[in-house]
């Protein structure tokens, strides 16, 4: 049973078990799904994160306790739902070197070889848990933990866009180049956030992606490609 | 199609709308006016439907020249509004032959001022918005603040006879205090917190740090302890929520919050407070109190009343009558205009 509270005078708040686990955010991606499928026109928006969708409404529009009553019904037929189709992308990423300048640290702090945290990294499958910080940005589960390592405790350095990073236990891909703490590993040349596409946001919540080893070359080709929606496409696998 | 040139741009002016909704789930923040309630007021006062992009200025409002005649409207923070040298009243429309300078004093109370013009700002949108993301660099013009020289459009470009005086009555014209009270809903996660922490909270007095600005305002008070430590997993946030990371301080998020955050908030402001504290500036005070949803709920309907009362009002200026007065041996002619319904 999901915990039901209050954000505001506009936000409800539809809390799952208080763990990051694949099977509460299957929970997770059922009932936003479902949210956004059938109380579309009751609802304005959802964001849905590792353990909980926060639902906005129009108090204007909707009674709030219609609203939490219709909420719980969902939550009770949701789970006998298929959940909707998971995408599953590649991600190709060229480690080390002036683009991975964390790459030697993290090998370091894991007493790994940089070899060996690149095939660590690039052998996983990892779920898109939840999209936030900056426009595009993944949170991803998944990393192996002998690959953990701690962020820079000064996060000031200027992170280009596609830096590919680990933070703890997560990792993660700057859509935009911004300030960051997160330790870089490589970078891919794909865009996450094209703001003039009529898709703009290469992930969704709730994909599975998988990071590919690239050589210089290969990027090189990449980085020049626009990376409309039909060619983003071709990293779709399975 | 009307123009006009930025030719002082003030230290914080951006093209708003109403936000961009739609897109939080990728991270997007909604951005758009930090003061709803004087937005929606100067896009009604020029006969804008809601949504209209408008300019927003913080502390010293820009000066513009006109190339074409425009209908605008000031709202917000109050400060004297001039027109070719000449002061004008604000919270009502009035006509701007082309060729005029529009200017402001420096703001007196509030922080932050709404320009309206008919027809709305013309600005590319962007993912269904022209707000002005200004971390993101996205939206609005060119993503960024307004420089001198820049040049903007609206739509339409209306004549003196299209004019229709609107303007509020003074009794709906909010005061802008340096100490405000900000009216709650407890949550989504006050049992995150110590009880001492949660009294400290709503019985405390905040200042408000010059960390404040569209993101969010850092405040300054009595500190509000968590039970066991300031990390929660990661969950969606909204404008008005109050977070509180390990420094025991909270945080006022605001129009341009980023969307995810991973400490716990004690709070959220309700919608119809969040006007007030958008026009907090660093150095003022705000005290927080508890209410019902249901009570925030019809705070919201009685203001939408409001807002559906000055849209269908049109408010016409009676004859005008002119006043000779000798004022230290210096002769004036005060125009008196009477205003009718």
């Amino acid at each position: 049973m999901a915990n039901y509270k209050f954000v505001g005078d506009k936000g409800i708040l539809v809390e799952f078990e208080k763990k990051i686990a694949l099977e509460v955010h299957e929970q997770v991606r059922k009932m936003d799904a479902a949210v956004n499928s059938f109380l579309a026109d009751k609802v304005l928006e959802t964001i849905p994160s590792y353990h909980s969708i926060l639902v906005f409404y129009d108090p204007l529009e909707i009674e709030v306790n219609n609203l939490l009553a219709e909420l719980k019904r969902l939550e009770k037929s949701c789970s006998e739902m298929s959940p909707e189709n998971q995408r599953h992308l590649e991600i190709p990423v060229l480690y080390g070197d002036e683009f991975g300048p964390d790459l030697d640290y993290v090998a370091e702090y894991n007493a790994l070889t940089p070899e060996e945290v690149i095939d660590l990294h690039s052998s996983q499958k990892y779920r898109v848990y939840m999209l936030g910080f900056t426009p595009g940005f993944p949170y991803l589960g998944g990393l192996p933990e002998r690959l953990a390592t701690p962020r820079r405790k000064n996060p000031t350095q200027k992170v280009i866009a596609g830096s590919v990073g680990i933070a703890g236990d997560q990792t993660g891909i700057y859509p935009i180049s911004s300030p960051g703490g997160w330790r870089i590993i490589g970078n891919t040349p794909l865009s996450l956030f094209v703001p003039e596409a009529q898709d703009p946001f290469l992930f969704k919540p709730g994909d599975i992606i998988e990071f590919k080893a690239i050589d210089r070359n290969c990027y090189q080709v990449l980085s020049e490609k626009t990376w409309d929606e039909d060619e983003r496409k071709e990293i779709e696998i399975g | 199609m009307g123009e006009f040139k930025i030719i002082e741009a003030g230290p914080c002016t951006t093209v708003q709308d109403r936000g961009r909704y739609g897109y939080q789930r990728y991270g997007m923040p909604v951005a758009g006016a930090m003061d709803d309630f004087s937005y929606k007021m100067a896009n009604l006062l020029v006969g804008n439907e809601a949504g209209a992009a408008v300019l927003e200025y913080t502390f010293q409002g820009p000066a513009i020249k006109f190339f074409d005649g425009a209908i605008i409207a000031v709202t917000g923070a109050r400060a004297a509004v001039y027109l070719n040298g000449c002061l004008l009243p604000d919270w009502q429309s009035f006509f701007v032959p082309g060729g005029s300078v529009l200017s402001f004093a420096r703001v007196e109370q509030g922080a932050r001022s709404y320009i309206a013009f008919q027809g709305g700002l013309q600005v590319e949108e962007k993912l269904k918005s022209r707000s002005t993301y200004l971390r993101g660099e996205f939206g609005g013009y060119q993503g960024r603040k307004l420089k001198k020289d820049d040049c903007l459009e609206f739509y339409g470009q209306p004549q003196k006879t299209d004019y229709t005086c609107r303007y509020l009555p003074e009794k709906f014209i909010p005061d802008y205090p340096s100490k405000v009270e900000g009216r709650i809903i407890l949550g989504p996660q006050v049992e995150c917190f110590s009880e001492e922490g949660a009294k400290n909270f709503l019985k405390g007095r905040y200042k408000v740090t010059e960390q404040a600005d569209r993101m969010g305002y850092r405040l300054e008070g009595p500190e509000i302890k968590h039970k066991d430590g300031a990390d929660i997993i990661s969950d969606g946030v909204a404008a008005g929520s109050i977070q509180v990371p390990g420094h025991q301080q909270p945080i006022i998020l605001l129009a341009d919050c980023q969307t995810t955050g991973g400490y716990p908030k004690i709070a959220t402001v309700i919608s119809v407070d969040l006007a007030k504290i958008a026009q907090l500036k660093p150095g003022d005070i705000i005290s927080f109190r508890e209410i019902e949803l249901a009570e925030a709920h019809r705070l919201l309907e009685e203001r939408e009343k409001l807002f559906q009362q000055i849209r269908t009002r049109k408010m016409k200026f009676g004859p005008s009558k002119f006043l000779n007065l000798k004022i230290n041996e210096d002769n004036y002619r005060v125009m008196i205009e009477e205003i009718r319904d």
